[in-house]
Order: structure tokens, then C-alpha cells, then sequence
């Protein structure tokens, strides 16, 4: 029952979110702070792991090649087909559930706690609208993310390889042409578009609703990133379902 | 003025507010007083229109709010302000943007003006110029109580609202708040309306005194009668510390 009521809460939220709109200018400030903060902030990170992570697919099927019969350019073929259609998109949004959306929750339930959202609603300002607009509109460019941890998932997979000595130079570039579906990356756009908008909206829902002290900060930042890749992981199923299957 | 007719709010079932009326002149600082758990802050809320009242009214000079349109209950808020037990302002800002928040929403004056106008209310609450550029974290509470006030006040509202101003201050800054929001409310003539159950506040600003119990409407009165009243539940609130009790004995052996 506390689902159904939370599941319709978090509607109701989003139907608030597109009430009374904040003054242009101060939303177009606070929509390029959070593009800063949410996107710009996490590059480092997703770099960082999407490359080692396309290294390790690399290094992975290599080992994983004892017949002689299988070419090598399969090295290739492998890493981008799991970096494009799954790494990418879906294992890099659940990182972001833990690092953008525990941020989003702890500091919008912080600004519940010390009552500044009761200041902006006293002051006649739609909170929501001017708390949670931004962050969806900063995460539409989130697709970008997700573009350059393809781009070093595929290239820490041609390091791993070329430079590790499983597959020459040439072979892994014929791999990586080898049999591509231009479908497969709008499917994963797609389903990064819809991981942006959960990214944004859930962790918003949990700070924005959270009662109590900083304990509850914590707690509810956690139950954000639960539930963040909870519904993650069940939309990423049902997109691959409708557009895959 | 403000003027508040039979309200009720409730919660889960159990009744916060049992039917408060009264009225808070314009031009005086108006207290709601009464223990932890009696309903003051609801009741605040319901004035502030945080909080719909179940049944009653609330009449802001005269004009019923459940009357007004969106665009009129958003326009009343804006002639409100309000200064919040902690603060609340704006981590992500300065002390200079904190108070020029209200501006950049709802005016379209240029920087230069509202720069202006932030300069002359953080003068007007004492602040010095050196603090203007700091982070609320980097300020005492004392400082950051007044930027509240100067956050509340920069838009020049009808309606002052301050929930539990001294909360977490000395002694002697809860007097300097205190005389600075009676100060304000004169010279902007204004309606304040104070949330408090900090006796040394009622002594020094209550010129209209509510006092809730259970969620009604116990007692009204100013300070000076506050000391002489017979109601066994004010008496028990206000001479709940020594210094009060001492007072009152000896009022009554005539010292």
C-alpha cells in the first residue's frame, strides 16, 4: 500500500514540477550550476571506470578465445557490443544512482531539514519546480556521459588489447566494424534518455519528501539509491524487451 | 492586520488547532506563546498559508484567503516574510544573494538597485560590510538571524512572520533581535507575528500576547498584564524558571 502511495506521490511531484515556472533567468543559472555539478562533476569518475572496464572485457574474451578457429577480431566485436549495449548505458546510470543521486537527495532532504524549502514556498516560489526543473533539464545531457563511456570503454578495450598483446591493431579495428547495428546505439540512447529522467526525478522525490533530522538525510539518500537502480534495472528490461526483442 | 476566525487543522485524526480566533494588529509585534506540543507552530503555518485550515478563516486586512485566487495567494506571499528558527537561508549563496534572492524573483530591477537595496537592509540590521560576501556557514547564528531579517524584509512585506527568533542565541544578541524586529516593525508599519516561549522576548516586545495550550486559544494579553493574570496555565508557563517565580513572590508580598 505505502508503494502504491509512494508511486503516486512521486506523480504528483513530477505533475508539480511542471506548475508555476521559476523567473527564466534565475533557471537558466541554476540549470548550468547543476549541469556542473551533476554532469561535469561525474566525467572524471565515468572515465576512470569505463575505461578499465572496457580493458577488462578485452582482456576477458581474449583469455576466454582458446579455439583457433575464432577469430580475434571477436576481442573487438564483444567489447563493443557489451560496452554499447550494456555498460554504457546501464551499468554507468547505476554508478550515477550512488554518486549523482545520493547527492541530489542528501542535498535536497538537507534544504527540507533546514526549512529552505519552507522559505521558498513562503515566499510564494513553486519549490519544486524550482528545485527539480533544473536537474532534469541537466540531465538531457546526460546521453553525452554516456557517449564519451562508450567511446573509453571501446578505447580501453583496444588498449588492453593492442598493448596486451591479444589482437593486433588492424584486427580489432575490423572487429568493431564487424556485423554494427546502428539500431543498437538508438536503443541505447534510448533507454540512456529514460535513465536520465529516473536519475533526476527519484533522488529528487526522496529528498523532497524526507522527514526528520541528518539521520534521515542518510537514510533516505540509501533508500534513494536502492530504489534508483531498482527501477533502473526493471526499465532497462522492459526497453530491451520492446526494442530488442 | 490579521485577523484569524475559528480555525481548525488537523492531523492523522488528532485536532492540532480547536477553534482559534483572534486578531493581530498592524504596527505592533504580535506573540504566540505557550509550551513545546501546543500547536504554535501549525498555527504559524496556517498564517503563513503553508497550511490549509480545515475549517475558519484567515483574514489578512480584512480579506479572506480562502477567497483569493492562485495568482492573489501568491501575491499576498509575497508581502510576507518570514525569519525561520535556524535561519534558513540559502547554504549555496552568500549573505549579499541570500537577501537579494526575493529581488531577483519577483522585481526587475537591475543589479545595481537591488544591489542597493541589500546594502541598506543589511546596514539596517547592523550587519557589518566585511560579512557580506561570506557563506552563511561562515557567520555566527546571531549573524545569520539578522540576514534572515533582511532576507524578510528587503521586499518591504505587510507581514512579518518569525518562528522562534532567539532560538540557539545568548542572552544578550536575543535582545539585540528581539529590539531590532520591534524596530522594524514600527518604522515599516507592519504586522509581526512572533512565535516564541522565550520569556525575555515577551518581556521585552509583547505588545499582543497569545497563549496557546493544547491547541487553543488560553489567554490574550500584552506584557504589561501578563504578570498579574490569574489563569493557572499562563502563571504555570511563565514562572516556570526561578528567576520568574522570585518576581512574582515578590510582587505579591508588594516589593
Amino acid at each position: 500500500m505505502s508503494y502504491l502511495q509512494s508511486t503516486g506521490e512521486y506523480f504528483l511531484m513530477i505533475k508539480g514540477v511542471f506548475g508555476r515556472m521559476t523567473k527564466r533567468s534565475v533557471l537558466t543559472n541554476l540549470v548550468f550550476k547543476e549541469i556542473d555539478d551533476l554532469i561535469i562533476g561525474s566525467l572524471g569518475i565515468v572515465s576512470f571506470i569505463s575505461f578499465f572496464i572496457g580493458g577488462v572485457v578485452a582482456i576477458q574474451t581474449a583469455l576466454n578465445l582458446n579455439n583457433p578457429l575464432i577469430p580475434r577480431t571477436l576481442i573487438a566485436f564483444a567489447a563493443r557490443q557489451s560496452v554499447i549495449l550494456e555498460f554504457a548505458p546501464t551499468f554507468i546510470s547505476i554508478i550515477m544512482a550512488g554518486k549523482v543521486g545520493s547527492y541530489i537527495t542528501s542535498s535536497i532532504g538537507t534544504m527540507r531539514v533546514t526549512q529552505q524549502i519552507d522559505a521558498l514556498e513562503v515566499m510564494g516560489i513553486n519549490s519544486l519546480n524550482y528545485l527539480v526543473l533544473p536537474k532534469i533539464i541537466a540531465m538531457l545531457t546526460y546521453p553525452f556521459v554516456i557517449a564519451i563511456s562508450m567511446f573509453l570503454g571501446i578505447f580501453g578495450a583496444y588498449s588492453a588489447g593492442v598493448l596486451g598483446g591479444f589482437v593486433s591493431s588492424q584486427d580489432f579495428i575490423r572487429g568493431l566494424q564487424e556485423d554494427f547495428i546502428a539500431f543498437h546505439l538508438v536503443y541505447a540512447f534510448v533507454k540512456t534518455f529514460l535513465f536520465a529522467l529516473l536519475l533526476a526525478t527519484i533522488p529528487s522525490y526522496h529528498g523532497y519528501y524526507m522527514k526528520g533530522g541528518a539521520l534521515e538525510v542518510g537514510q533516505a539518500s540509501t533508500t534513494s539509491f536502492v530504489w534508483t537502480s531498482v527501477v533502473i534495472i526493471i526499465t532497462n528490461y522492459i526497453v530491451t524487451q520492446l526494442l530488442l526483442s | 492586520m490579521i485577523e484569524v476566525q475559528d480555525i481548525r487543522k488537523s492531523f492523522d485524526g488528532e485536532e492540532i488547532l480547536k477553534g482559534i480566533s483572534t486578531v493581530f494588529p498592524k504596527g505592533q509585534t504580535n506573540l504566540i506563546i505557550g509550551q513545546s506540543g501546543a500547536g504554535k507552530t501549525v498555527f504559524l503555518k496556517c498564517l503563513l498559508g503553508l497550511f490549509r485550515p480545515d475549517t475558519g478563516k484567515i483574514l489578512y486586512d480584512g480579506e479572506p484567503y480562502s477567497s483569493f485566487s492562485d495568482e492573489e495567494q501568491r501575491e499576498l506571499r509575497r508581502q510576507m516574510g518570514m525569519v525561520f528558527q535556524g535561519g534558513a537561508l540559502f547554504d549555496s549563496m552568500t549573505v549579499e544573494e541570500n537577501v537579494m534572492f526575493p529581488l531577483r524573483m519577483f522585481t526587475k530591477q537591475s543589479r545595481p538597485t537591488m544591489m542597493k537595496r541589500v546594502k541598506e537592509v543589511l546596514d539596517r540590521v547592523n550587519l557589518a560590510e566585511g560579512q557580506h560576501k561570506k557563506y552563511p556557514v561562515e557567520i555566527s547564528g546571531g549573524m545569520q538571524k539578522r540576514v534572515a531579517i533582511a532576507r524578510a524584509i528587503v521586499n518591504r512585506p505587510k507581514y512579518l512572520f518569525c518562528d522562534e527568533p532567539n532560538s540557539g542565541l545568548d542572552p544578550q544578541t536575543a535582545t539585540v533581535i528581539d529590539n531590532l524586529i520591534l524596530e522594524i516593525t514600527r518604522e515599516y508599519d507592519i504586522t509581526t507575528v512572533i512565535n516564541t516561549h522565550d520569556m525575555n522576548s515577551v518581556l521585552e516586545i509583547g505588545e499582543k500576547i497569545v497563549f496557546l495550550q493544547n491547541g487553543r486559544l488560553e489567554w490574550e494579553g500584552d506584557k504589561k498584564v501578563i504578570f498579574k493574570t490569574e489563569n493557572e496555565a499562563v502563571t504555570e508557563f511563565v514562572y516556570s524558571s526561578d528567576l520568574f517565580r522570585k518576581v512574582r513572590k515578590a510582587q505579591l508580598q508588594g516589593l
